[in-house]
């Protein structure tokens, strides 16, 4: 296992009153999503936990472009990782943020 | 005086030798061992059927078993290895020298004979080429074949899994060879005469029937979302952009997906009758659902696949069969058909490099490639026009009188274990130094391969103008991969606005909405509930 933090600046701030969401499941080749308000002053915070070793530099390309495409802020992402592909990944982001938000990038 | 008839004189010998050891053509099954014997001679080319599916497995393991004091030096010439006998032979020393076309299931023991010295490899060949050498220079002096059943006379029937039979038995009848089948039966009268018995020379019943691979099965219930993705981009970015009728898909997951998202999909999308109407295409379970939503007007197959037989026998619009109703296959046909009459071929691969070579040759691994490089290459001889073939060739930039095949190569960017797709240099060209072969094992070539699908987007390699483009185009559709990472972004952007490279947004397609959802079936249950369970899955499929 490894643990993975990364922090992006955030766009628009989240309303805080949304509730935490859960996207996904945590089966082989896939992950788990917690998208969650935080007070931030703004920005995104995100925890990996991962059972790949050693791809962070791979974490930190897909999450940027991801916050890249949502401009949101003062939001926490817990990520548990069951060796999900970056292809994945970056599709359970686009759900968890659009379950979180109820809008689109 | 010239002797005009050495090889009638030498079969002429072989058939004396053996001669008490069959009543008529039919020999005891253990009597084989010695039959074999006395018709090889050292040095013999030899030919075992070795298709995808239906294996002369009991041929193989007899003539594995030989003593090599008797029988040495042969030089296997058989398309498919995929039976620990195959290989076997090398090991006991029966065998020296080996000419084939694929070995997926022994690839890794392949390499290692290879290695220790105990087998030299001619050449790795596509399936079409290896088949023109039988009639060349590598024409079969002894062929062990299988079939379904024989009568007394020695005529054969094949069954849905005809594959190889007809291009070995013509091959070595027709030059003085010896032919030896074994059958699973010998009936009175077959079903249909798919070999005449007088091409053939003995007739054995194997102990058990012939083994055959479900190799063309895929469980729906396997696919993924990305897999969804691709297919829905394939389906709207290709199939419909080009108006592809006349196609053939290659094995996997992916193109599982596409067939299993035509109903659904391609049908919302009023794309019924206006593509995938014509298939080159073993009977995968996965196409199921589309023939029964009308999509598909004929499959013609290389051979069958188990647990389809009855599903074949009540379509016979569909697929072609025999006037006993059961499936009639060939290998050699359905890849000509393949390689000149479809318009497209488009399947999964391990590797790409920055030309667009695409490989399945990994180290440690022989794998060889079947027919892929035959579908997959443009055939330069084609003569008649069609649309999307016309419109690649303009794609292209071609001077107006000659079209393009579509070769399509669809990957995820990372293959399980996140190992790349994309890579700056194939292992097959290692692969190629350490085994000593005259060409790296590439399956499809650069200058071949016309679009590239991942789930980051198609990237249409007819548009690019210069190698430069080209290496751009590729690094802009894999994704996060080091090949991915290194790309010139403003290039990538500036091949987008010029729609070489298209995301799944520019051909409007919302990844969010690439669930499971849009497969015709979800699982194998599924498939045999829309064969109207005529499908019967083999039992390592069923989990019910």
């Amino acid at each position: 296992m490894e643990r993975l933090e990364y922090e992006f600046d955030g766009g628009a701030p989240v309303a805080p009153r949304n509730r935490p969401t859960l996207t996904g499941v945590l089966g082989s080749g896939n992950l788990e999503v917690l998208v969650e308000p935080a007070d931030l002053g703004g920005r995104v915070r995100v925890e990996v936990q991962t059972a790949a070793v050693g791809f962070g530099a791979i974490w930190q390309a897909v999450l940027a472009d991801v916050f890249a495409r949502w401009q949101v802020g003062d939001i926490r992402v817990s990520i548990n990782d069951a060796g999900a592909t970056p292809a994945v990944v970056a599709l359970r982001l686009d759900q968890a943020l659009s379950d979180h938000t109820g809008g689109g990038a | 005086m010239k002797e005009w008839n050495r090889l009638g004189q030498n079969r002429a010998a072989r058939m004396d030798r053996a001669a008490g050891l069959a009543r008529g053509k039919l020999v005891a099954p253990g009597d084989i061992g010695a039959l074999l014997t006395r018709v090889i001679e050292p040095g013999d080319r030899v030919c075992i059927e070795g298709n995808n599916q239906k294996q002369a497995d009991f041929l193989a393991k007899a003539l594995a078993a030989l003593d090599p004091a008797d029988v040495h030096g042969l030089h296997i010439v058989q398309s498919v290895l995929a039976l620990p006998s195959h290989l076997d032979v090398f090991e006991k020393g029966v065998a020296s020298k080996l000419d084939f076309s694929f070995s997926g299931p022994q690839a890794a023991r392949l390499a290692r004979l290879l290695s220790s010295g105990q087998l030299k490899i001619g050449a790795i060949h596509t399936y079409l080429e290896l088949f023109g050498r039988y009639f060349t220079d590598l024409t079969p002096r002894v062929s062990l074949v299988c079939a379904a059943a024989a009568d007394r006379n020695g005529n054969l029937y094949t069954g849905g899994n005809t594959e190889d039979t007809p291009v070995i038995v013509e091959a070595t009848a027709f030059r003085r060879g010896i032919v030896i089948a074994q059958v699973n039966e010998i009936v009175d009268a077959v079903p249909r005469v798919d070999i005449p018995g007088d091409w053939v020379d003995f007739v054995v019943q194997s102990p058990k029937p012939h083994y055959i691979e479900p190799l063309f099965t895929r469980d729906p219930a396997q696919i993924s979302e990305i897999q969804v993705l691709m297919a829905m981009m394939a389906i709207k970015g290709i199939y419909a952009e080009y108006g592809v009728r006349r196609l053939n898909h290659g094995i996997g997951f992916d193109t599982a997906a596409i067939e299993l998202l035509l109903p659904t999909y391609a049908e919302s999308l009023g794309l019924r009758g206006k593509i995938a109407t014509h298939w080159a295409l073993n009977p995968h379970p996965a196409l199921i659902p589309a023939i029964e939503a009308g999509f598909v007007e004929s499959v013609h197959s290389f051979g069958s696949e188990l647990g389809m037989e009855d599903y074949i026998r009540a379509r016979p619009d569909v697929f072609f069969t025999g006037p006993d109703g059961s499936m009639r296959s060939n290998r050699a046909l359905s890849q000509t058909a393949g390689l000149y009459a479809c318009d497209m071929f488009i399947g999964s691969t391990l590797q790409i490099d920055l030309q667009g070579n695409s490989s399945t040759a990994t180290l440690g691994r022989i794998a060889g490639f079947g027919g892929a490089p035959n579908m997959g290459s443009d055939a330069r001889g084609r003569r008649h026009g069609t649309e999307p073939w016309l419109r690649a060739g303009r794609e292209a930039g071609q001077d107006g009188f000659r079209g393009r095949k579509l070769v399509v190569q669809m990957v995820e960017t990372f293959r399980e274990h996140m190992a790349p797709a994309f890579v700056d240099r194939l292992d097959a060209w290692e692969l190629a130094d350490q085994a000593g072969l005259d060409l790296p094992p590439v399956m499809i070539y650069g200058d071949d391969v016309t679009h590239i699908l991942t789930e980051e987007g198609i990237a249409n390699l007819l548009l690019c103008r210069t190698p430069e483009e080209r290496e751009q185009a590729i690094r802009g559709v894999a994704g996060y991969t080091p090949v991915g990472l290194a790309r010139d972004k403003r290039a990538v952007e500036n091949l987008r606005d010029r729609g070489v490279i298209r995301r799944p947004a520019d051909i409007g397609i919302d990844p969010k909405l690439a669930t499971r959802d849009l497969l015709a079936a979800k699982s194998m249950k599924d498939l045999v509930r829309a064969s109207g369970g005529l499908y019967d899955p083999p039992a390592k499929f069923r989990s019910w």
